[in-house]
């Protein structure tokens, strides 16, 4: 029989190139998308994307040190092959989209420009101004509408994903969606369901997300048996622009062009920025990690921008925590041309001109580093088997998790540029992974019986209804903002277990409120209200997964920093002292590491999500301590190195055999 | 100690001062519309975004009647994904750049909303753009690679052909463009009863391919045809321009450009798409 149609949930950047790589096999997609696909959340990215090139390579760039730079920088808490892969993969991703047409920035020469991320110190990364995610997300959208003209896809945007189909056996045979419009819910018979519905920033309220990233998509799915993984590891991106209804991003690349970060030195100075003298600022970053400066990964610019504000009390301002990002020693010409449109941002909602003044900014919620459970199939030379069906499968067979909402690419911390990296490989890698998959299905499993589908659909239109009937009182809107707020307090940037378990109980609290939604607007008709209330509701699962995890995590890695469990810099002086302190050191963080070395995954059963741990692969590059920026660094590297190289391979740290206790 | 990361709302004294809002509101598609008044408290730094948001969680209006949350489209909240485009005290914009502060110099004592005029109202200020996507299938406005097969990069592109096609580029599909133009009129296809999805769907595209494309659509036809691969279907696009509801029916009112909210020079586009229609014309006509 003819091969039945994919769902592809989600048209970000992972969603439409899984859509036009499956077409280019010849694979019917129908795409669900809650907006019209050209508006989806992947046009906020603003930076760029990495790859090893032409010009790095000749400075001693490979595609290894990618690779070696994401796992760093990701605490090594991924599985290596995956990453592998996407960074071998990365020269060509690029290469792709600039034959699509995207206007990456150029040299005089007519190359494509690059430019510096944090977590390198290579020039990797290749920029459309300061809109590549836009621009990347425009070069598919206009790939798949050219499939859509060929009748090969069939676009559902302004359609609610409400849940996997699975057969008696677990398997997933479908989605089932609701018309956004109409209200009407209906099944999407399928020989595999892709779910490429990013990040879940709307968890904690105000976030840099787009409005749609609510994170329920994953958790129908979580909520349908399938694994959610590191959900504890959530980015809060150092360079923000507070907002009363969003948290905007300003981009890495605003530093990555050159933008210094400081504070004066006096609290609080009251004169304008520009007066202040060079004597009295503190550029920070740049003082406390001479190497990477202002580019030092996420995880930490975050940090050091919390402690200057909130320990040293050095916030710009008294009552708003910020600090100041300058671009103005850069000329005109040139923000305009490589940073134009996130300067364009902060000018209409500031009503500043950051080329004139410098800005003000604060970390804020940004991006999922957890995500879905997928497997991989590992090559012999220790990257993916290309086209094996493992590849990026959920543990529901059939279900597949692409994108922000997959865990596996950036591990503890994600480096930045790499997220449309990850998003546009896992989409294009993804479609042959299906292919074989659908292709080996038996002609039973494209076979069901309507009633999977119409049971399906009855389940969900029996919650739809309870819902629109519902009279407990409680008003949803003021719901959600409760739980961002408690999200926001407990799991961001600094995590205490006291506050994690305060937060989890009052969570769990506002979890069974949540059941009992007055709605104000029970028509049939565009009713926004029946579809936010949904979404909050499973937004639960995972805001409970993001705590739970939070507090059996007793360390620090990458996003995750609990001050109780960090690793202190060296304290004695004296050579030998100093030695015997970093030989401790190394056997603390190998016990670490040891322990906590895994992934969390989550399951959803009842109300509550159970927790366990997987060991990572890191076959390929050992783990090693990461010491941007700690006194003594230098001296704990030796006797690290020491150590690996006279460990057998695979033995010193990181090895994978203990389960947390 | 508590996260001032994504502070919480700062809480609104009882005395704040009051924004008052009017917005024109319609239940579905073909009902009749109607004004509605509503009184949010005022707050530094809030946009129509913030406002709509303050609105559906009071649901209730300046007289204290229980009303369903004013329906709206909206999406970044940063002005790049084009979603949350209205009128706005008379003038078509994004509603997220659209800040309480500036809209209260212009009018101090209410801000008006109401949804874009020439498209179909679905609900509320919320409308259907269908038929501005159908404008980008009618002009092919994509690059025809062969395949997505790892061949290399692509052709070179001067510093200068980049720095004309990006700002091309960047048109995120907001309609304003379509909203101001006097040539661009709505087209609204109701559904009959006992019609599919599918065969509504087809009646649209059907009424949509006849009418004016319409700024937008036209900017991204030479956006392609000026990329060196894209160029391999120029002839395609031009005949989708010279075509009905090609460019011939701009009047060149130029008010695109002044609505543009991410200053696209528009009217330059249709001045080139119009001179190469015309030698495209020709070109057909003397091939016969």
């Amino acid at each position: 029989m003819a091969m039945q149609r994919v769902v592809v949930v989600g048209g970000g950047l992972a969603g439409l190139a899984a859509t036009m790589k499956l077409c280019e096999l010849g694979i019917g997609v129908d795409l669900i998308s809650l907006t019209p696909v050209k508006r989806s959340h992947s046009v906020c990215a603003q930076g760029g994307i990495n790859s090893c090139n032409d010009q790095t390579r000749q400075l001693g760039d490979s595609e290894w040190k990618h690779f070696d730079d994401t796992v760093y920088g990701g605490d090594f808490l991924q599985h290596q092959p995956p990453v592998k892969e996407m960074t071998a993969w990365a020269p060509k991703v690029i290469d792709l989209m600039d034959r699509l047409g995207v206007t990456f920035n150029r040299t005089q020469e007519g190359f494509i420009d690059r430019r510096r991320f944090g977590g390198t110190l290579f020039k990797r990364t290749a920029f459309a101004g300061a809109t590549t995610g836009q621009q990347l997300l425009y070069a598919l959208d206009e790939q798949v509408r050219r499939w859509e003209s060929e009748g090969l896809v069939k676009k559902f945007e302004f359609w609610d994903f409400l849940g996997p189909i699975q057969d008696s056996n677990g398997r997933c045979v479908g989605a089932v969606a609701q018309d956004m419009v109409s209200m009407q819910i209906r099944s999407f018979p399928a020989a595999a369901v892709v779910v490429a519905t990013g990040g879940g920033g709307l968890i904690y309220g105000r976030s840099t997300m787009s409005v749609f990233c609510n994170g329920a998509a994953a958790s129908r799915c979580l909520q349908a048996g399938a694994k959610y993984a590191n959900a504890e590891f959530i980015q809060v991106h150092p360079t923000a622009i507070p907002g009363a209804d969003k948290l905007r991003l300003m981009s890495e690349s605003a530093r990555g062009e050159g933008g210094r970060v400081w504070v004066p030195t006096k609290p609080q100075d009251s004169r304008p920025a520009r007066d202040i003298p060079e004597s009295d600022r503190y550029y920070f970053l740049e003082k406390r990690y001479p190497e990477y400066g202002n580019l030092v990964p996420r995880d930490i610019a975050t940090r050091e921008i919390f402690d200057i504000c909130v320990n040293e009390g050095l916030s710009v301002e008294k009552d708003r925590m910020c600090v100041y990002l300058d671009l103005t020693h850069i000329s005109r010409s040139e923000l305009d041309r490589k940073l134009g449109g996130i300067l364009e941002i902060y000018e209409k909602f500031q009503g500043v001109d950051p080329r004139e003044v410098p800005m003000k900014i604060f970390p804020a919620v940004h991006y999922s580093m957890g995500g879905l459970w997928v497997n991989y199939a590992k090559s012999s030379d220790a990257g993916l088997l290309p086209g094996a069906p493992e590849n990026q499968a959920t543990n529901i067979p059939g279900l597949y998790a692409i994108g922000e909402c997959d865990y596996q690419y950036h591990g503890a911390n994600r480096l930045g540029a790499n997220s449309l990296l990850s998003c546009i490989f896992s989409g294009l890698f993804v479609a042959p992974c299906i292919k074989n998959y659908a292709e080996s299905l038996p002609a039973g499993v494209q076979n069901q019986p309507a009633s999977v589908f119409q049971q399906a659909v009855m389940m969900q239109e029996s919650r739809h209804a309870a819902l629109l009937s519902n009279k407990g009182g409680e008003n949803p809107y003021l719901l959600h903002q409760q739980l961002g707020d408690i999200m926001t307090r407990a799991a961001t940037v600094v995590r205490r277990n006291d506050q994690l378990d305060d937060a989890y109980g009052k969570v769990d609290e506002l979890h069974s409120r949540v059941q009992a939604c007055s709605l104000t607007d029970s028509g049939s008709w565009t009713n926004q209200n029946v579809l936010f209330t949904k979404a909050l509701q499973d937004m639960f699962p995972i805001a409970k997964a993001i705590l739970k995890g939070a507090r059996l995590r007793d360390e620090c890695r990458g996003a995750h920093f609990k001050p109780e469990f960090s690793m202190p810099s060296l304290k004695e002086e004296e050579s030998a002292a100093r030695r015997q302190e970093a030989e401790k050191w190394c056997d603390r963080f190998e016990a670490n590491n040891r322990r906590f070395l895994k992934s969390s995954i989550a399951t959803f059963k009842g109300n509550d999500p159970e927790i366990s741990y997987e060991d990572v692969d890191t076959g390929s590059i050992r783990p090693r301590p990461r010491l941007y920026g700690l006194v003594g660094a230098e001296v704990i590297e030796q006797v690290w190195n020491e150590r690996v190289s006279h460990a057998e391979p695979g033995e010193a740290a990181g090895s994978h055999s203990v389960a947390p206790s | 100690m508590t996260s001032p990361t994504v502070t919480s709302d700062s809480p609104v004294p009882a005395n704040a001062r009051k924004i008052n809002i009017r917005v024109l509101r319609q239940d579905g598609p073909g009902q009749p519309s109607y004004w509605q008044r509503h009184q949010v408290a005022y707050e530094e730094n809030m946009n129509v975004i913030s406002v709509l948001q303050r609105i559906a969680a009071q649901a209730s209006t300046v007289e204290g009647e229980s009303v369903s949350p004013v329906a709206w489209d909206c999406g970044c909240l940063e002005e790049v994904c084009g979603s949350c485009t209205m009128v706005i005290n008379g003038r078509v914009r994004q509603s997220c750049t659209a800040l309480v502060d500036k809209l209260l110099e212009e009018n101090s004592t209410e801000i008006e909303l109401r949804p874009m005029s020439k498209f179909p109202v679905i609900r509320d200020l919320m409308v259907d753009r269908s038929r501005l996507f159908h404008g980008l299938e009618r002009v092919k406005a994509w690059v025809p690679v062969d395949s997505y097969y790892d061949m290399g990069p692509g052709p070179k592109v001067s510093r200068k052909q980049q720095e004309e096609n990006y700002p091309l580029s960047q048109c995120m599909s907001c309609g304003c463009c379509l909203e101001a133009c006097p040539q661009y009129q709505k087209i609204e296809v109701h559904r009959r009863p006992g019609e599919t999805d599918a065969q509504f769907d087809e009646r649209k595209r059907a009424a949509h391919h006849e009418a004016f494309l319409g700024a937008a659509p036209i900017s991204q036809a030479i956006l392609f045809n000026s990329h060196p691969t894209g160029k391999n279907s120029a002839d395609e696009r031009l005949d989708a321009l010279v075509d009905t509801g090609g460019i011939q029916a701009c009047g060149n009112a130029q008010n695109c450009v002044a609505v543009c909210p991410k200053e696209i020079p528009l009217t330059t586009s249709i001045g080139r798409a119009g001179r190469a229609a015309t030698v495209h014309s020709l070109k057909r006509l003397f091939d016969f």
